[in-house]
């Protein structure tokens, strides 16, 4: 089976990894560079604890096992993959409870939560007078630039290709059944199967294939420090976190998360907020990012910003991402729509994207497993948008 | 919050001070701020100890009446209230709005204490200059290898040489006036190194005949060092630096067609202290978060694109010299004149010089500018200058990154700007984000085309707790 994979970033190139690697024939396209696209502008977060048990969790839980599998294979320390876990914090008395909740209904459904009273015993830097959080040692962080690159490396060795810098059209056969895409300089490249990986360009790409998905950008900024020696062990974020990122309100949310990376740089996020791809900066969020992250960890005030980036999370009105087979358009298979989540979900989105293609289970993605992510769930009887 | 004025203008080098001059003389109320603490830029630099007459005499004297005459006028407005000079001032972001535009600078007035302070108005105008273009070489991070740049500044700082014996390398004019310095207060020059021919000049005579003043002062520099027994050597270049600890001797060598060194023609010479200068990169971070389109300055960088009145492609902002391609102070205040002309235009302010004040100088600026392209046009950086590294250079001396390193990624296709290698190999991700190795990033990446730097949404570090705004006080380190 032929299978063009479009878009290069994390999830497009986890896709070709578990295509290539169950002997498809693949080619990634892109417009862009590898994972130029949202892929560069997050913190690389592969995470369990800010996600309530449901579909999501399920992916997530399967994609942590995948990222270690992934890591083996690539050299963990060639993509950065780094277990460090993460500490969830909370502010007051009320939203410990409430974190405690959640970590209850967590641990249910197979996530390690592990309840923290004296919190500066895993961050000595914290703030005192903290009342406590909770720990989640599976949370993990890579590099997700690197890791793009490292998955389209390993999906080349294994036949795979890739080509940047190449804008697609689809070529529709009979009965609208996918037969390929056409390139700019008018070339068609032969195809059974087009993977909408295209991240939060995945509405564009799925319009043009025939297939629109809602896939709308949250922008968020980061903002990054001069290096340290070590200060901050583990991905750290405050209990309003979770809260935020499923939130449905326009405006601006900033729930602080702090972590360390391995070159000696702190990474402070998040915002959301929806604003179209409105790239203009942002003084007021970046300073609530500031604010936020000082209250954390007090010492930061005395520490310099050399660097602040923003982004385009790709998010669906759900919040949850669409992986799966589109009725509407026979070969087409969507990959999108993770928001924030996209580099912790890559590998099983690749394997369950993989698993749709071959029409059986691979590497413990089971289609039957995930039905929760099918776009038919966006979709009214006859096939239209509901 | 200040009160908004008419106008801000972000550096007070010779675009901003002129700038700022005209538009007050046009009855406008303007906010000019500098990360120096005083007017002057990096051209008219001034000594820290105003009194030291050694560095006074490093200052340059071309211009110095243009300079005493817009600090006098800038004093006077300082007096009226209309204008605001906030040195110690150093612009971090700028955003665009409904209104107009609001600058957020950091006030180190009182370092080490930082302040965020937020200016408005709205006509911007950007006049941040340009920084030395570096470009490495083995040996390039042992302490002692300094820009030519670099070595000026200290000199106009201090007025002291930075060193006892001194080899300068690169292209271009600037390293003249910097020898001559250097010479004159004592240091021995034991050879410049112009990677040019003699012979670049006389390919566009036209424009250097045109400007019988820079011819003069090029000959003052040349009468200098030929009194200092200075050896000034032509399509050469530095390949190496070498040294324990410290620079000791670089080794040079003639240069071919295109940049490569000829085989035998190398040559070692001991030196404590070098300087290299390769033309200089204009600052556009910015402009660039502004959305201000960019064009090619035709010296290897790209620059702000503006029209003949300085105006940007963004309504409301201008830009005014270095940041509009590498010119040197005459056209930057000539520039500088114009944006302030435009700015009173488009507010509709009603003082405006004459038309014929007016046409006389757009002509000077446009002679300023052929001047600059063709200096430009003499003193290439040589296409073949990567073939000097060897693949442990370090190339990014804040991540430790190397050539190998940098042309590894870009020879197995996974890079093809110096956007993409940061990503890949962290070169450009440290202290200086890419400002010192950007262009030698790009260089490498995508050789022959113009350098556009990454996008800064933050222009200088601050600290978060200025970011932050008053809040509880940093702990005390235990």
């Amino acid at each position: 089976m032929r299978v063009v994979v479009v878009g290069a970033g994390i999830v497009g190139a986890a896709c070709a990894f578990h295509a290539a690697a169950a002997g498809l024939d693949v080619t990634v396209l892109d417009r862009g560079p590898v994972g130029a696209g949202t892929t560069s502008r997050g913190e690389g977060n592969i995470l369990l604890s800010d996600k309530r048990p449901g579909p999501e969790l399920e992916l997530a839980r399967l994609s942590r096992e995948l990222w270690d599998e992934a890591g083996a294979e690539l050299g963990p320390h060639t993509v950065e993959l780094e277990p460090k876990g993460g500490l969830v914090v909370a502010s007051t008395p009320g939203a410990l409870a409430e974190l405690q909740v959640l970590a209850a209904r967590q641990s249910a459904a197979g996530v390690r939560a592990e309840r923290v009273g004296c919190v500066r015993d895993l961050e000595p830097h914290l703030a005192p007078g903290l009342p406590g959080g909770v720990h989640y040692p599976q949370d993990a962080q890579v590099q997700p630039v690197l890791a793009a690159a490292g998955l389209l490396g390993a999906a080349r060795r294994r036949g795979a290709r890739v080509r940047t810098g190449e804008a697609v059209s689809p070529v529709a056969g009979r009965g609208g059944r996918i037969r390929g895409v056409r390139t700019a300089d008018g070339a068609v490249l032969p195809a059974e199967a087009v993977v909408n990986a295209a991240g939060t360009w995945g509405g564009e790409v799925g319009r043009r294939l025939g297939a629109p998905v809602e896939i709308l950008p949250r922008r968020g900024f980061v903002l990054v420090t001069q290096p340290l020696p070590p200060m901050v062990r583990h991905k750290v974020y405050s209990a309003g976190y979770v809260a935020d990122v499923d939130s449905d309100g326009a405006g601006l949310g900033t729930s602080c998360v702090v972590e360390g990376t391995r070159a000696g740089t702190i990474l402070i996020g998040a915002s959301r907020e929806r604003v179209g791809f409105d790239t203009a900066m942002d003084p007021a969020v970046v300073a609530a990012l500031a604010a936020g992250a000082c209250r954390l960890f007090p010492f930061l005030r005395a520490t310099q910003v050399i660097r602040a980036y923003r982004g385009f999370r790709p998010y669906c009105p759900d919040h949850l991402p669409i992986v799966g087979p589109d009725p509407r358009v026979p070969g087409v298979v969507h990959a999108c729509g993770h928001e924030g989540a996209g580099v912790g979900l890559a590998p099983a989105t690749g394997a369950l994207v993989t698993a749709h293609l071959l029409g059986r289970p691979w590497r413990g993605a089971d289609p039957a497993a995930h039905t929760g992510l099918l776009p038919d769930r966006f979709l009214t009887g006859e096939g239209t948008p509901s | 919050m200040s009160e908004p004025g008419d106008l801000v203008v972000v550096g007070a080098g010779p675009a901003g001070m002129a700038a700022a001059a005209t538009a007050l003389h046009g009855g406008l109320r303007v906010t000019l701020l500098d990360a120096g603490p005083e007017p002057g830029g990096q051209f008219w630099r001034r000594p820290v100890r105003a009194a030291d007459p050694a560095a006074r005499a490093a200052h340059p004297r071309r211009g110095r009446r243009t300079y005493r005459a817009l600090c006098a006028a800038l004093s006077a407005h300082r007096r009226t209230g209309r204008l605001t000079l906030l040195t110690d001032h150093h612009a971090w972001t700028a955003t665009r709005g409904e209104d107009g535009f609001t600058v957020h600078a950091v006030d180190r007035s009182r370092a080490p204490e930082e302040t965020d302070v937020a200016l408005r108005a709205p006509a911007l105008l950007v006049a941040t200059g340009a920084y030395d273009r570096q470009l490495p070489f083995p040996g390039w991070d042992l302490p002692g290898v300094l820009t030519a740049g670099g070595l000026q500044a200290l000199l106009k700082g201090g007025g002291v040489p930075a060193g006892a014996r001194v080899v300068l390398g690169g292209t271009g004019p600037f390293l003249l006036p910097v020898a001559a310095a250097l010479a004159t207060r004592g240091a021995e020059v034991a050879a410049v190194c112009e990677a040019s021919g003699p012979s670049a000049w006389l390919r566009r005579p036209g424009p250097l005949l045109r400007r019988p003043a820079r011819w003069a002062e090029a000959a003052g520099y040349a009468a200098v060092l030929a009194r200092h027994r200075v050896p000034v050597r032509t399509r050469t270049a530095i390949t190496a630096a070498e040294g324990t600890g410290r620079v000791a001797a670089v080794r040079t060598a003639l240069l071919d067609a295109d940049g490569s060194p000829l085989p035998g023609s190398e040559r070692r010479i001991a030196a404590d202290t070098v300087g290299v200068g390769w033309g200089f990169v204009p600052q556009l971070d910015l402009l660039v978060t502004l959305g201000c389109p960019l064009a090619d300055a035709g010296d290897g960088s790209m620059a702000a694109a503006v029209d003949g009145g300085q105006r940007t492609g963004v309504p409301g902002l201008y830009a005014a010299g270095e940041a509009c391609g590498v010119g040197g102070a005459a056209l930057a205040v000539g520039e500088g004149r114009l944006a302030a002309v435009s700015v009173l235009a488009d507010l509709g302010a009603p003082g405006r010089p004459n038309p014929r004040r007016l046409a006389a100088e757009r002509a000077a600026v446009a002679g300023h500018r052929a001047f600059a392209r063709a200096v430009a046009g003499a003193h290439p950086v040589p296409p073949g200058w990567s073939s000097w590294l060897t693949d442990d250079t370090p190339v990014c001396r804040c991540e430790e990154v190397t050539a190998g390193a940098v042309r590894s990624v870009c020879a197995d296709g996974s890079a093809a700007d110096h956007r993409q290698v940061k990503q890949l190999t962290r070169a450009g991700m440290g202290w200086c984000q890419g400002r010192m190795c950007g262009p030698a990033v790009h260089g490498l990446a995508a050789p022959g085309q113009p350098y556009a730097p990454a996008e800064r949404l933050i222009a200088t570090p601050l600290t978060l707790g200025a970011l932050a705004g008053p809040g509880e006080p940093p702990p005390v380190p235990s």
